[in-house]
């Protein structure tokens, strides 16, 4: 015993050191895997609203780029308005499937392997995990953490981010990955080896998850090729989003959501 | 010795908030960015306490970690560097470590050179290795690592010599 406790008194500095050096892996191998990084994140109350009041300065600077943004998106949603078919009656029985919760960045990262957004909307303001996240151009991410006031988002830009997305023309299903190479390019795969592809043509999100509804824009193909076994195409996706500069983003809430999980969860 | 406690403190804060806010923007020709905020655990005085030391370069990535989503990695690639301190700075001062009469602004060039590039290298491999976690992309990490650290250190010299107290 004794002897035990002059191996811990003289060793003590390499054993503290080797204790939290194996803290700080655990945590890294947390943050490796999806929905585990519980503990170090930057949605809480000091690094959220640090990152909060700076980006609230920051957002001054390209507040020009933003109303232009703004009035293309507003041209666009008239134009539909104008011209669409007054037959079209809204049932007033029907209930919204999806509310849009209007959010700002306060920190994006797209450099390192792992990304993540901070968004300045939290729990308070009805903001959960599993939620997406678009801009109006489309796709950015997929809430993961979330506190009182801010909210964590696994961006596209994530080695662990997996979503659904599919070929707008002919409905082929398959999953948006991400490399961890280019902040423009994305992975498409697991597309059937049946379907034609030609550059350029459109994907969409798949509406088969509940976090995104059908038809949200996500990018376009940039190149494509067959699978070694020819059963599955992997597919180059240049993404419409310019996720190196993303202001202001709205969090999808599905209202359904609890009963497709139950329903989900009876099978 | 407060002053000592006061200023370290002090650099503490605002090297965190400098890099979380300033530096990680940077971004470089798409990748590269300086990590000066182990001057901390560089410049933090000989005569100390190893312990507390130790734990307060483990509080300061960790920290850090919580600013960039990055799980531990500046945890462990901080504390790593704080406790294999001793051994470069006996082999970059020499006896004038073994003398503990060393100060950072009176010493060489070369030496200071040495024993920044030293930590900051091996600072820099750890961070990449563990951030990027896959044995394949190792040229990537050493890429990485490498052109961080030139602009990690060439930053570090500039700031010790802007703001050390000449005696000149």
């Amino acid at each position: 015993m004794q002897q035990l406790l002059n191996f811990f008194i003289r060793n003590k500095t390499f054993l503290l050191y080797v204790l939290l050096f194996s803290i700080a892996v655990f945590f890294t191998i947390q943050s490796h895997s999806y929905h585990k990084s519980k503990f170090i994140n930057s949605a809480n109350f000091l690094t959220g609203g640090i990152y909060e009041s700076v980006s609230n300065v920051e957002h001054y600077f390209d507040l020009k780029e933003e109303n232009k943004k703004l009035l293309e998106e507003n041209n666009r949603l008239k134009s539909l308005l104008y011209n669409e078919n007054q037959t079209l009656n809204i049932d007033t029985l029907m209930l919204p499937n999806f509310k849009l919760i209007p959010a700002l960045v306060s920190k994006n990262s797209y450099t390192s392997q792992n990304n993540y957004l901070t968004l300045n909307k939290g729990t308070s303001d009805g903001v959960y995990e599993d939620q997406g996240v678009i801009t109006s151009n489309g796709v950015v991410g997929i809430i993961d953490n979330t506190s009182n006031g801010y909210s964590r988002v696994i961006s596209i830009l994530n080695t662990n981010s997996q979503i659904n997305a599919k070929l707008k023309k002919s409905n082929h299903i398959g999953t948006l990955k991400w490399d961890g190479k280019s902040p423009f390019v994305a992975q498409l795969t697991d597309i059937q080896g049946l379907a034609k592809i030609e550059i350029a043509d459109t994907i969409t999100t798949s509406g088969n998850s509940n976090t995104f509804p059908k038809g949200i824009l996500i990018g376009t193909v940039k190149n494509f090729e067959l699978s070694q076994t020819e059963d599955t195409y992997s597919i180059d996706v240049q993404l419409s989003n310019d996720m190196t500069n993303i202001g202001h983003v709205h969090i999808i809430e599905n209202l359904n959501a609890e009963e497709l999980k139950s329903l989900e969860s009876n099978e | 010795m407060n002053n000592i406690i006061f200023i370290n403190s002090i650099r503490f804060i605002v090297l965190i908030l400098i890099q979380a806010l300033v530096l990680n923007n940077i971004n470089f020709l798409g990748y590269i960015n300086p990590y000066i905020y182990v001057l901390f655990v560089l410049l933090y005085p000989i005569k100390n306490n190893r312990m507390l030391f130790i734990f307060l370069s483990f509080l300061l990535g960790l920290t850090l970690d919580m600013f960039l989503d990055s799980g531990g990695v500046n945890a462990a690639a901080s504390v790593t560097i704080a406790y294999i301190r001793p051994l470069f700075l006996k082999f970059s001062f020499g006896a004038s470590y073994e003398h503990q009469t060393v100060k950072f602004s009176n010493t060489e060039f070369g030496q200071r050179f040495t024993y920044i590039s030293f930590l900051v290298l091996i600072h820099h491999l750890i961070l990449f290795s563990l951030e990027i976690f896959n044995v394949s992309q190792i040229l990537l990490i050493l890429k990485k690592t490498l052109f961080s650290s030139i602009f990690t250190i060439l930053l570090c010299l500039i700031i010790t010599i802007l703001f050390s107290r000449k005696s000149k």
